[in-house]
């Protein structure tokens, strides 16, 4: 997994609530194991139907194109469970989501790949999203060693973020293989568990 | 030890070790694997070395890009041939089992589940699909997970996972003809939006639930995840019970006895306590169906469209307004009656036999009106052979209807079958977000009585004037 300590750059607002990982990581993207996801995500916001890019929308305009950061609404990555989504960010270059909240299964597989998905209160959030609206060339700090994040005429929030799942970020730690050393519980625990549960193992 | 609900009993049964920092290792007895999120967990298993740890709890099948065409082949849907060929490499050098495309047992993967005993009562079983949850209406604790999990548990049968709050939904009362399982589902999210469910696990409890059949709890808790909630169960009761038995992959013999009486004592005890509580009376509820691009965005069918300028939060108007322009509907008007071009019955929510029952009932002696595309997607090859052993297939065929092989179809649209450009579908999927039927697609969700009865009407109405 990549490493994740500092992230400092373009913050792009895009602040509709409920961005759903179809809308990140649309269908056309999952059809060809070639295809390039970063060119592809939000392809049904950023491209009209003959594939020229739309130029309102806000990953198209100048300073976004090079967005490493990205404010969203609450809920962000709910529906489908592809990873997929998650990949198309970090393609692009995205490496910290900012939101209210994120949908569960996303959450999750963001942590599994090194893309923060930073919660922020919702008091933080809205001042945050404001400042990043208005500013001509929002650069947002986050500074996952200090749990700092510096907006873009320089106030500093203070975040909480859980214990292991920073140090994991911090390491570039794959979770397999803190599962991989636990192997000699999985056996005790099948070993008990075929006695307890027999009608469990499928011995096919 | 005090009172438990049905999801700790099912949890403790499954802990492995729980680590200092509150994460879980849990067991996971059944993973059932799909062509379309499996291709990168298999890279990874190589690029450790791994084998999958016990081969005899994972199955795979193809369903989100197979083909459903009369005759089709993995070749038929030339963009998905590269990840069926991938899916049967992979299942081979690892030893698993494949419900292939010419499978007498091939279809969608939450519906395969079930009918095949692979899901059992009181079991873990996870998937790399957010739908996954549909196996809890046999009373499985059942969540979708990513590839990378899809990875960890192939190599470990088991997860790292933090323990979900939790949340009971009671439904009360017996909902009226022309009400079904999908419409109480989407009430819930109609009336509580699609974040009450985050971070909560749900047991479905209630007069309602005890009196309603296996497959219509599939539905219920198919629908979980769009209100947030990762996974939703029944607890097990005498149906589950009788649901499972006699599948190939269920227990037999003594198995089965002792199977059983484990299964009887998963129900919640009385006293257990949710962290959330929320009640539905379904005898108030009407045939629901979605005029927008989420899930929450939802009215009874003889109501009329919401006016966003009628709305007090600046955000919650503008997105209301964004999806009332997204799917040309006007403010105000009224939902009976708007113009349908598709009628899609099909996907892991609402595609088993008690479905195209449902269906057919509306649809027999009556014709798909001229211009309307209508769709039958059965769940599985067994489900269409039960319904055509029934003479559905009839029905549906003489009304003007497609009956197609199995699989996730219009619902997901990575297998050719989409919804044109501008076009309007009535679904009875689970994701009416924008370009999710295709590029520019607009879809209401509905169940498959109300999607029947639009299809033989070109447009949208209340079921209820059709029920004979």
């Amino acid at each position: 997994m990549q490493v994740f300590t500092t992230v400092s750059g373009i913050a792009a607002p895009l602040l509709l609530p409920n961005i759903n990982t179809d809308a990140i990581s649309p269908m056309i993207a999952g059809r060809s194991l070639a295809a390039d996801l970063g060119k592809l995500l939000f392809a049904n916001w950023r491209y009209a139907p003959d594939g020229t890019e739309l130029p309102d929308f806000i990953l198209n305009k100048p300073p976004f194109r090079d967005s490493k950061l990205l404010i969203a609404g609450p809920n962000f990555g709910c529906g489908s469970s592809r990873e997929r989504a998650v990949w198309a960010l970090m393609r692009f270059g995205i490496r910290c989501v900012i939101a209210p909240s994120f949908a569960d299964i996303f959450y999750d597989n963001a942590f599994q790949n090194g893309l923060l998905p930073l919660i922020l209160p919702a008091a933080e959030y809205a001042a945050l999203a404001q400042l990043v609206a208005q500013a001509p060339r929002p650069v947002v700090t986050v500074d996952l060693v200090q749990c700092r994040l510096e907006g873009p005429y320089g106030g500093v929030i203070a975040f909480n973020i859980s214990a292991e799942r920073r140090i994991a970020l911090l390491e570039g730690l794959d979770e397999i293989e803190l599962m991989l050393r636990m192997e000699g519980d999985i056996a005790a625990y099948e070993a008990e568990d075929r006695r307890r549960r027999p009608w469990i193992y499928l011995d096919r | 030890m005090g009172a438990q609900t049905v999801i700790d009993k099912i949890w403790d049964q499954h802990v492995i070790r729980e680590l200092s920092d509150g994460r879980t290792l849990l067991h996971i007895d059944r993973h059932l694997i799909h062509d379309g999120s499996s291709r990168q967990a298999f890279d990874g298993l190589r690029r450790l070395n791994r084998n999958v740890r016990n081969r005899a709890l994972n199955f795979a099948v193809v369903d989100h890009i197979v083909s459903t065409l009369p005759g089709r082949t993995g070749e038929s849907h030339p963009p998905g041939r590269e990840r069926i060929h991938a899916l049967r490499d992979n299942c081979r050098a690892f030893g698993l089992d494949l419900y292939d495309v010419d499978s007498p047992r091939q279809g969608i993967v939450h519906v395969i589940a079930p009918e095949l005993g692979i899901a059992l009562p009181g079991s873990t079983l996870v998937c790399g699909d957010s739908h996954t949850a549909t196996n809890g209406g046999l009373g499985a604790l059942a969540w979708g997970i990513g590839t990378t999990e899809v990875m960890h548990v192939m190599a470990t049968q088991s997860l790292l996972v933090r323990k979900p709050k939790q949340m009971r939904i009671t439904f009360d009362g017996a909902p009226a003809p022309g009400v079904y399982a999908k419409d109480m589902i989407l009430s819930v999210i109609g009336r509580h939006g699609v974040t009450v469910g985050a971070g909560f696990a749900v047991e479905y409890a209630g007069e309602a639930i005890r009196t309603m059949a296996i497959e219509e709890r599939m539905t219920i808790c198919n629908m979980s995840i769009e209100f947030g909630a990762r996974m939703g169960l029944v607890a097990p009761d005498e149906r589950a019970i009788d649901y499972v038995a006699g599948r190939p992959f269920a227990p037999a013999g003594a198995l089965w006895d002792a199977a059983v009486a484990v299964w009887r004592a998963l129900a919640s005890d009385p006293e257990a306590h949710f962290e959330r509580e929320l009640t539905i009376d379904c005898e108030k509820v009407r045939p629901q169906i979605t005029w927008g691009t989420s899930p929450q965005d939802l009215v009874a069918v003889d109501e009329p469209l919401p006016d966003p300028s009628m709305i007090a939060d600046p955000e919650r108007r503008e997105a209301m307004r964004r999806a009332l322009s997204y799917m040309d509907l006007v403010p105000g008007r009224a939902m009976e009656g708007t113009p349908i071009d598709y009628a899609f019955i099909g996907s892991c929510t609402n595609s088993r036999l008690s479905d195209l029952e449902a269906a057919a009932a509306v649809v027999r002696g009556r014709k798909v009106q001229p211009g309307v595309t209508a769709l039958v997607v059965p769940g599985s090859m067994l489900v269409k052979a039960a319904a055509e052993a029934k003479g559905l297939d009839k029905v549906f065929v003489d009304a003007g209807f497609e009956w197609r092989n199995a699989g996730c179809s219009m619902c997901v649209t990575s297998n050719g079958d989409t919804v044109a450009p501008g076009k309007r579908s009535i679904s009875t999927t689970n994701r009416n977000f924008e370009h999710r039927q295709g590029p520019q697609s607009r879809t209401h969700l509905a169940s498959p009585a109300s999607v029947a009865a639009a299809a033989v009407s070109g447009r949208i109405v209340d079921v209820r004037k059709l029920l004979r």
